[in-house]
């Protein structure tokens, strides 16, 4: 078998990644659940590369942490960690949804959100749904750790402004949903040819008193070479009244302020916006049910 | 090299290894565990599954260093002292083990989800299961019995079940594990990639990636002088017939002067390593000019089409197969309504989970030269010598290759030694040659074992898909819902060489009116050789194909007479007495109607409604009927041998061995001549052996094609034993000094009579007395003769029928499809084990349902589309339906008990009753395969009634012209 590296390595402090990588000068990269990266190498859509630094052993990333309104996931969390979480169940619904439809149960079992975003995907469905949720991330290299905002980091399909033969991204994060607060994913595929979404929707809302949004964010791909915030579809419901109506002008915004795609095996821009206009209300719908259960939590 | 610790089923592991290696590399070649499975190396189809720290991961894609330090659980790992695990035991049970290739992924899957529900304190359930195993894939079960089966090992008793069947005699009718399924379930069952052979190179072959094109020059060079290869062999080294070929030779072993297709070999290497082995390819350098690409087999049959062959006569014309019965006219001028349209149907991939392989050992080969011991499971004891040039394959067909390879090698067959593998799934795929010449060759070139194994990339380019058709047939019936006449033309893509694009197509004709008395029928059907994918055998050959396009015009013939489709299909359906559209009068074992009246009475049952709407799902009911010939049939003769012999066991008890060369690929046969040899000699099942495919120590039993195993070998193993049996009862009959007539053979014994006071021998007394070698039967069984088509009379020595019904489910905001139930009756003659029926039915039916919605393999201009398992679904755990499945016995007076074959049979009706569902459903006719949602849902929303474009097409189905290509045009 032709493998494709040479050197394994598991640093366990984000130093000695850091470090690694500064060593290989270019000829190593990171590494998480090996799902996207490895299979590209077995399918010899990769140059072999010198090194392989494994990121998800690395001592305290492997795990979802709070810090205060934070929810914090290290870079070596599985999808299955996060979609059997109970505070992102609870707190992030609409990542645990869009993590739990990715491959099976195999997959999501070695499989990182850090690896779906870094990988950047215009539809990683991970990366869908902590977009919604207005999702950051820690990237650590030689010039030390910052944040930024997941969506800075997106290049274009596949390629992403983390170097990821010098830089790794450690942490995500987000804020936890509070009182009043709901979000909800939703993803539409076919039977046929490649695991690949025909659109892949996330949905973070927010309800006032009077049922009526207060704060909303939606984010969509593949809509455009990067996921998609639908900023002029948000813009349009903020302080409308939670109704299917408003639900559906909202998704006839979002489909005048992007140019959907059609793909070639995979769906016509009619069939994409069909889905948009079926299920971008149905999945508001859903936040905003969830919205309200948190904001009139039951007896 | 790192040193790599591991604890691997409970026993600490230290080895010094690459750090390169995967964790699949290190369990299979380094700790020789070759339990787990690869069967696609890229994530897709979950068979390499293991545990990793209670874990299920894809050891094909986890690098070994993050295992470094952590508990890797296998398969060989579950019955450590031999006692089976309970998921082993449910796997058996439930007879969800075929091929067996799947298997230990399954279950170590599903170990971890029963540990996983265990230690979260639930009950594992039927949907648990469904989220569990959604990517690991099986192509052989259907799911049913693995679902069953899980639920059983996770503590929720669930018997297996069987379709009620006739009452059981001694071991014909019970339900038994298949003879390999217990060594399948531990891991220990070994596939072809599973030996290994001392001083063993690595094989890889040069395709030609073009389509088209004419070969300039080939230069092998640099190849030849790279360290560490062996041998470089091009055409120019063929020292016997550059060609092979089921029905005509016309493949070339390594292309010479022109390739046809991206399959196409050019040149072969052998190596030290995979790795060299790839570099040598990079090394050789072919010129090629290419051709213009014959895309499809419209285009191939114009007049100014390219050839593909150009010394074949008639152009692209592979074939012309007609049927012509009665007067087609006069039939329409009767017909009250008549139906007219053109369907097409998809190339699809067979996607067996075992990627072919082939070892070839050179003569005279001895294992010591490369101070190594031979695998003792690879070779039984005397089986050990390699005198002669042997390949192990897991093949359909073991005489064919081997007469196929020494042709190639120039020698006679008997120079050549076949010895068939445990195949992990076949279906019609493995029967013409892949690597099985090229490793002899490169065997005997390089005095070493060789072993060709084909990546899953490989194997999608190069193995002979499902033939893809454009049908157009018209069907016309009188006011009373009879038949009157059905007209049909179609066009098959035979791809770039024949295999077995005559027969199968054939089948296509001869069964394009359905299984229905129609008085008047005409049939033209055109093989045509394009630059595609060669088309071959493929679970239903042919008649899967034509199904689709008889049973969406009956339905809607039944509509346009107001008529329910049942009853309609009634009206016509064969019955003894019956003639089919080639002539044959049908004198027996015609058991559709009752397969109709089964399914219509169980979906009828309680408050029963063809179609309704919940929300904005619609749900529907539809349904599809199919015959199948049993048997080669059009007068080809049609045996199979079988040797039954009698020996010692272990603790001096008989055992009895059948030994024939044909194929298991999981569907059961070894259990069948089991239970066929057990009934005749009056043994236990358990105490009959099975050795099949070795032709140097069996006796040929044919083509494992045509659904004909069970009834042509079945009758030579049966017929066998009977003769075995005489020859015991005359011997016993002399020591217990009676007549031979009173003799009953029971439980090993001779008995004088039937009770149980009576005298009696033991068998192993008689193999003491008269010497060990002295009861061995062979039987040459002929099927009873055929006719050629086009002569009338029998075209088959018998015919299973079938009725499905399935439910399905259209969602209207998104076009997707669900198929919930399907609801099924066999005729199968009778049902010899209904553990093993009840497998090959339920497998058929999930296979079909891929067929009618998620496979498609596509070329473009000649170049496949689908290069990687990722862009090729079969149906997942997730679309299998719940099945109830009837069984039907109208036995067959010649077949073994009364069974006929049911391997292809379940597979051929379940795409129709599906598109009929739709229609029912949406009002939307579907005409291609496979159902594309997008297309659907943008036909409901312009309320078009019909969907021209499946999933994979780009362009509209091409106009057909009733009975056209013009001989004259074509030359
Ligand atoms: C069968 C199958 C089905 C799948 N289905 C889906 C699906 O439905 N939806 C979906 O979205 N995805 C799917 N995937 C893709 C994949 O599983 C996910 O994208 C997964 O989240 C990738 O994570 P990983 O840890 O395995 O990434 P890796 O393969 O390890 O890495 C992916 C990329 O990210 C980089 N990288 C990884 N970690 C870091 C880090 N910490 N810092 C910097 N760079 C990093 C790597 O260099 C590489 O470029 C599927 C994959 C398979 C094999
Ligand atoms: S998923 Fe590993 S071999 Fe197919
Ligand atoms: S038994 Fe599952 S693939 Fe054959």
């Amino acid at each position: 078998m032709i493998n494709g590296w040479n050197h394994y390595h598991t640093p366990d402090s984000v130093e000695q990644a850091v470090a690694l990588l500064e060593r290989y000068g270019g000829q190593a990269r990171v590494v998480g659940g090996g799902t996207d990266l490895l299979v590209e190498i077995r399918r010899g859509l990769r140059k072999p590369i010198e090194a392989l630094i494994d990121a998800s052993r690395i001592a305290g990333l492997d795990q979802v942490t709070r810090d205060g309104d934070y929810i914090v996931i290290g870079c070596g969390v599985t999808h299955t960690q996060i979609i059997r979480n109970p505070d992102i169940i609870r707190c992030g619904t609409c990542l645990s949804e869009s993590c739990g439809v990715i491959g099976g149960p195999q997959v999501r079992n070695s499989g990182t959100l850090a690896g779906n975003v870094a990988h950047a995907l215009p539809a990683g469905d991970g990366t869908i749904g902590l977009l919604a949720l207005g999702g950051e991330i820690e990237v650590a290299g030689p010039s030390g750790r910052r944040w930024m905002p997941m969506q800075d980091s997106f290049k274009g399909p596949g390629r992403s402004f983390i170097d990821r033969h010098r830089e790794v991204l450690t942490r995500l994060r987000f804020k936890a949903t509070g009182a009043g607060e709901g979000s909800a994913h939703h993803r539409v595929m076919r039977p046929q040819g490649l695991c690949l979404p025909i659109i892949s929707m996330g949905v973070r809302l927010k309800l006032d008193d009077r049922g009526r949004v207060q704060a909303v964010r939606i984010s969509m791909g593949p809509v455009g070479p990067v996921p998609f915030v639908a900023e002029e579809a948000m813009a349009s419901l903020e302080g409308k009244a939670a109704t299917e109506e408003h639900f559906k002008q909202a998704a006839e915004v979002a489909l005048s302020s992007v140019t959907l795609r059609a793909s070639k095996y995979r769906a016509s821009h009619e069939y994409r916006a069909r889905m948009v206009r079926s299920y971008l209300p149905e999945i508001l719908a859903r936040a905003a049910r969830r919205a309200v259960d948190t904001r009139d939590p039951g007896p | 090299m790192s040193l790599l610790k591991l604890t691997v089923n409970s026993r600490a592991v230290e080895i010094d290894v690459p750090q390169s290696r995967y964790l699949a590399e290190v369990l299979r070649e380094d700790l020789g565990l070759t339990g787990t499975k690869i069967g696609c190396g890229e994530a897709e189809c979950g068979i390499c599954t293991v545990l990793v720290d209670g874990t299920p991961v894809l050891s094909c894609v986890y690098p070994a260093f993050k295992a470094q330090g952590a508990r890797v659980e296998t398969i060989e790992g579950l019955s450590p002292d031999g006692e089976l695990h309970p998921l082993q035991q449910a796997f058996l049970d439930h007879g969800a083990v075929q091929c067996g290739i799947c298997t230990p992924g399954l279950i170590m899957t599903s170990k971890g989800l029963i540990d996983g529900c265990r230690s979260d304190g639930k009950a594992v359930t039927a949907d648990d299961i469904r989220v569990a195993l959604k990517d690991s894939y099986c192509r052989c079960t259907g799911y049913q019995s693995v679902t069953r089966a899980i639920l059983q090992a996770s503590g929720q008793g669930s018997p297996a079940e069987f379709p009620e069947s006739r009452s059981e005699t001694t071991v014909i009718g019970k339900p038994v594990p298949n003879k390999q399924a217990r060594a399948k379930v531990t891991g220990a069952a070994r596939y072809t990639d599973d030996y290994v052979f001392p001083g063993m190179l690595v094989a890889r072959t040069k395709r030609a990636g073009v389509p088209h094109a004419r070969i300039r020059s080939i230069d092998v060079g640099a190849a030849r002088d790279l360290p560490g290869v062996h041998a470089v062999l091009t055409h120019a080294e063929i020292p016997g017939r550059n060609l092979h070929g089921l029905v005509v030779a016309d493949w070339p072993v390594l292309c010479a002067d022109k390739v046809r297709y991206c399959g196409d070999a050019v040149a072969i290497v052998a190596a030290d390593s995979e790795e060299i082995a790839a570099r040598a390819l990079d090394l050789i350098q072919v010129d090629y000019e290419e051709l213009p690409v014959v895309s499809d087999a419209i285009k191939a049959s114009r007049p100014d089409s390219p050839r593909v062959h150009e010394g074949h006569g008639d152009g692209n014309l592979l074939k012309h197969i007609r049927v012509d019965k009665g007067d087609i006219e006069a039939g329409f001028a009767q017909a009250h309504v008549v139906v007219d349209q053109t369907y097409r149907t998809p190339a699809t991939e067979h996607l067996f989970l075992e990627p072919e392989c082939s070892i070839g050992v050179p003569a005279g080969y001895s294992p010591d030269q490369f101070g190594g011991a031979l695998d003792p499971d690879a070779v039984r004891g005397e089986t050990a010598r390699h005198d002669k040039t042997t390949i192990y394959v897991g093949s359909q067909i073991p005489y064919q290759d081997r007469d196929q390879t020494a042709s190639a090698m120039g020698v006679e067959p008997d120079k050549v030694r076949v010895v068939a593998t445990l195949m992990g799934g076949g279906f019609g795929g493995k029967e013409d040659i892949m690597g099985q010449i090229h490793a002899a060759l490169l065997a005997e070139e390089t005095g070493r074992p060789v072993k060709m194994r084909y990546s899953r990339r490989e194997s999608l380019l190069v193995h002979p898909k499902r033939h893809a058709t454009v049908i157009r047939i018209r069907s016309g019936a009188d006011r009373e819902g009879r038949l009157t006449a059905v007209q049909a033309t179609l066009y098959g893509d035979a791809g770039a060489y024949a295999s077995l694009s005559e027969k199968v197509l054939t089948r296509a004709t001869t069964h394009a009116a359905g299984p229905y008395a129609v008085p008047n029928v005409k049939v033209d059907c055109f093989a045509m050789y394009t630059n595609n994918a060669p088309s071959g055998a493929f679970r239903g050959f042919g008649v899967t194909q034509s199904c689709f396009a008889v049973e969406s015009n009956m339905d809607m013939l039944a509509e346009q007479l107001d008529m329910d489709p049942v009853e309609f299909r009634r009206r016509n359906a064969l019955e003894v007495g019956s003639v089919t559209s080639t002539g044959q009068v049908m004198r027996e074992s015609v058991g559709l109607k009752e397969c109709i009246d089964k399914v219509n009475g169980d979906i009828r049952e309680g408050e029963f409604r063809w179609s309704w709407q919940e929300g904005s799902r619609r749900f529907a009911w539809g349904l599809g009927l199919a015959y199948k010939n049993t048997g080669l049939g059009g007068g080809a003769p049609d045996r199979a041998s079988a040797v039954v012999e009698l020996k010692l066991g272990a603790g001096e008890n008989s055992v009895a061995e059948v030994r024939t060369s044909s194929a298991e690929m999981g569907q059961g046969l070894p259990a069948v001549l089991a239970a066929c040899a057990a009934e005749e000699l009056g043994l236990p099942y358990e105490s009959v052996m099975v050795l099949l495919g070795d032709t140097d120590y069996c006796p040929d039993g044919g083509p494992t094609t045509a659904s004909r195993q069970t009834f042509v070998s079945g009758n030579a193993a049966r017929l066998a034993a009977r003769e075995l049996a005489g020859q015991l009862k005359d011997k016993a009959a002399q020591e217990l000094d009676c007549s031979a007539d009173g003799i009953v053979l029971v439980g090993g014994q001779a008995q004088a009579g039937n009770k149980s006071g009576d005298k009696a021998v033991s068998l192993a007394k008689l193999i003491q007395d008269y010497g060990q070698s002295a009861f061995q039967v062979r039987h040459d069984y002929h099927a009873p003769e055929t006719r050629p088509l086009g002569s009338g009379g029998d075209m088959h020595f018998a015919f299973g029928f079938c009725a499905q019904a399935a439910l399905c489910e259209v969602n209207m905001d998104s076009g997707e499809v669900k198929v919930h139930k399907v609801v099924a009756a066999h005729d199968v003659g009778r049902a010899i084990n209904p553990l093993t029926l009840a497998g090959q039915i339920e497998g058929g039916i999930v296979m079909c349902l891929g067929y009618a919605l998620t496979e498609h393999y596509i070329q473009e201009q000649g170049r496949p589309w689908t290069s990687v398992m990722a862009r090729y679904k079969m149906p997942s755990i997730t679309h299998a339906p719940a099945i109830t499945s009837h069984i039907v016995e109208h036995p067959a007076s010649t077949g073994p008990y009364g069974a006929k074959g049911v391997g292809e049979l379940s597979s051929i009706p379940t795409a129709a009753a599906i598109t009929n569902a739709i229609y029912r459903a949406t009002g939307v006719r579907v005409r291609s395969l496979p159902v594309d949602q997008d297309q659907l849902l943008q036909a409901m929303h312009d309320g078009a009634s019909e969907v021209e474009l499946a999933w994979g097409d780009l362009d509209p189905i091409p106009k057909v012209n009733m009975g056209a290509v013009k001989l004259g045009e074509m030359t």
